[in-house]
């Protein structure tokens, strides 16, 4: 593996999988919000009762968390931590790692239980971790990369002037 | 590594800071966060020691608006500068798009600045990395310091350049940055090119947004 890292994408009938998935997790464990966050710390999905905080800082610091986490698992001869779990008076979070590329993110309150959460999540987990495979396939199966139209990098460099000052 | 999300239409990039200690990347992201309209950045994250010194990292995204039906945002990122914070300096590079070398041009910091652009080159090969192909740009700081070494002095040790290899970019290609300059250059029969590079005062804002819209037309351009 040399080079520029490749960007990847996903587009709407990936995102409605995930949304399926995830909003049937959310159903059957009593968790209140489920977060897809990619592991350079881009949010990917979000589905269940919107976050009340800013999910772009949540989603970088998320991805901080679980690569720190897996370095210190590491430390201790562990390959990694594949589920982490932060427990909160009312609020908690539970992160399970998908495909070694995405992490979900799983918001709780004492409606329901980590053992629920725990147990559903695993289900959820390995039916995106089959989506993200796929997709993750099909990104780097070498097919013709799809860039964006021409116009679009001169109209992003004049947004960038007019942002940070011509 | 951005990710272009087709479902929100949403264009995430990753842009990261990187260089020795007290060299001024913190400074870069907060004159960006103070001069930026608030309504086009979010929140700026300091994961800091009690004496401000960056731990682990610092975060600002900035929204460059819709462009052709796509959001399009940078992430901007600092890691922590100090030599012994090696392993979560590494995790900010996964997924990089672009890297800004902050430089502290005095004199006495030139080893450490050689030391960390180094360890640069060396953590983005264990992710497979080529620093020859990802926007890079290198910025030399604390200009107005009477200490600052000479900015030809700096970029022989910070930004000599790299052989290039392919017959069709062998050819002089003049720095838009900088009159008379070149990026692409024949030196001793063999053909070389530089990174980006910029003189900044980090402190008063002076090289900040010149380096900013270098690196982030540069990312912008990898996304045609």
């Amino acid at each position: 593996m040399t080079g520029a890292p490749a960007s990847w994408s996903f587009g709407e009938a990936d995102a409605e999988k995930m949304r399926a998935v995830l909003a049937g997790f959310l159903r059957e464990s009593g968790a209140r919000t489920a977060l897809v966050v990619d592991r350079s710390g881009q949010l990917v999905a979000t589905v269940g009762e919107p976050p009340a905080f800013d999910p772009t800082a949540f989603a970088s610091l998320t991805a901080a968390d679980f690569s720190a986490n897996d370095q210190l698992a590491r430390l201790l001869g562990e390959q990694e931590f594949g589920t982490l779990f932060h427990q909160g008076e009312r609020e908690s979070m539970y992160l399970a790692d998908v495909a070694r590329r995405v992490i979900l993110v799983v918001l709780f309150d004492t409606r329901t239980t980590l053992g629920l959460v725990k147990l559903r999540a695993r289900h959820a987990v390995g039916a995106l971790d089959g989506i993200f495979t796929a997709m993750f396939e099909r990104d780097g199966a070498g097919g013709p990369r799809r860039g964006m139209e021409t116009e679009f990098v001169g109209e992003a460099e004049s947004e960038i002037d007019k942002l940070f000052g011509a | 590594m951005s990710m272009i999300n087709y479902a929100s239409r949403e264009i995430n990039c990753k842009l990261v800071y990187y260089g020795p200690g007290l060299g001024g990347k913190t400074t870069n992201l907060e004159h960006v966060y103070n001069k930026v309209a608030p309504a086009s950045r979010g929140k700026m994250i300091s994961l800091a020691t009690e004496s401000e010194r960056t731990l682990f990292f610092d975060f600002l995204p900035v929204d460059l608006g819709t462009i052709r039906g796509f959001k399009v945002k940078f992430h901007l990122y600092t890691v922590p500068g100090q030599v012994y914070y090696n392993a979560s300096r590494k995790l900010i590079l996964k997924g990089v798009d672009g890297v800004v070398f902050v430089a502290d041009s005095q004199i006495d910091r030139m080893d450490a600045n050689i030391e960390s652009m180094q360890n640069l080159y060396e953590n983005m090969a264990q992710y497979g990395y080529d620093m020859t192909k990802l926007p890079f740009a290198v910025q030399y700081n604390k200009r107005d310091l009477p200490n600052a070494a000479p900015v030809a002095e700096l970029q022989a040790a910070l930004n000599p350049g790299w052989p290039v290899s392919e017959p069709a970019r062998q050819r002089t290609t003049p720095d838009p940055y900088h009159d008379g300059e070149q990026l692409v250059f024949e030196q001793d029969g063999q053909w070389v090119e530089r990174a980006l590079w910029f003189e900044a005062v980090a402190l008063t804002g002076d090289g900040v947004f010149d380096t900013l819209k270098a690196i982030s037309k540069s990312v912008v351009k990898g996304l045609g």
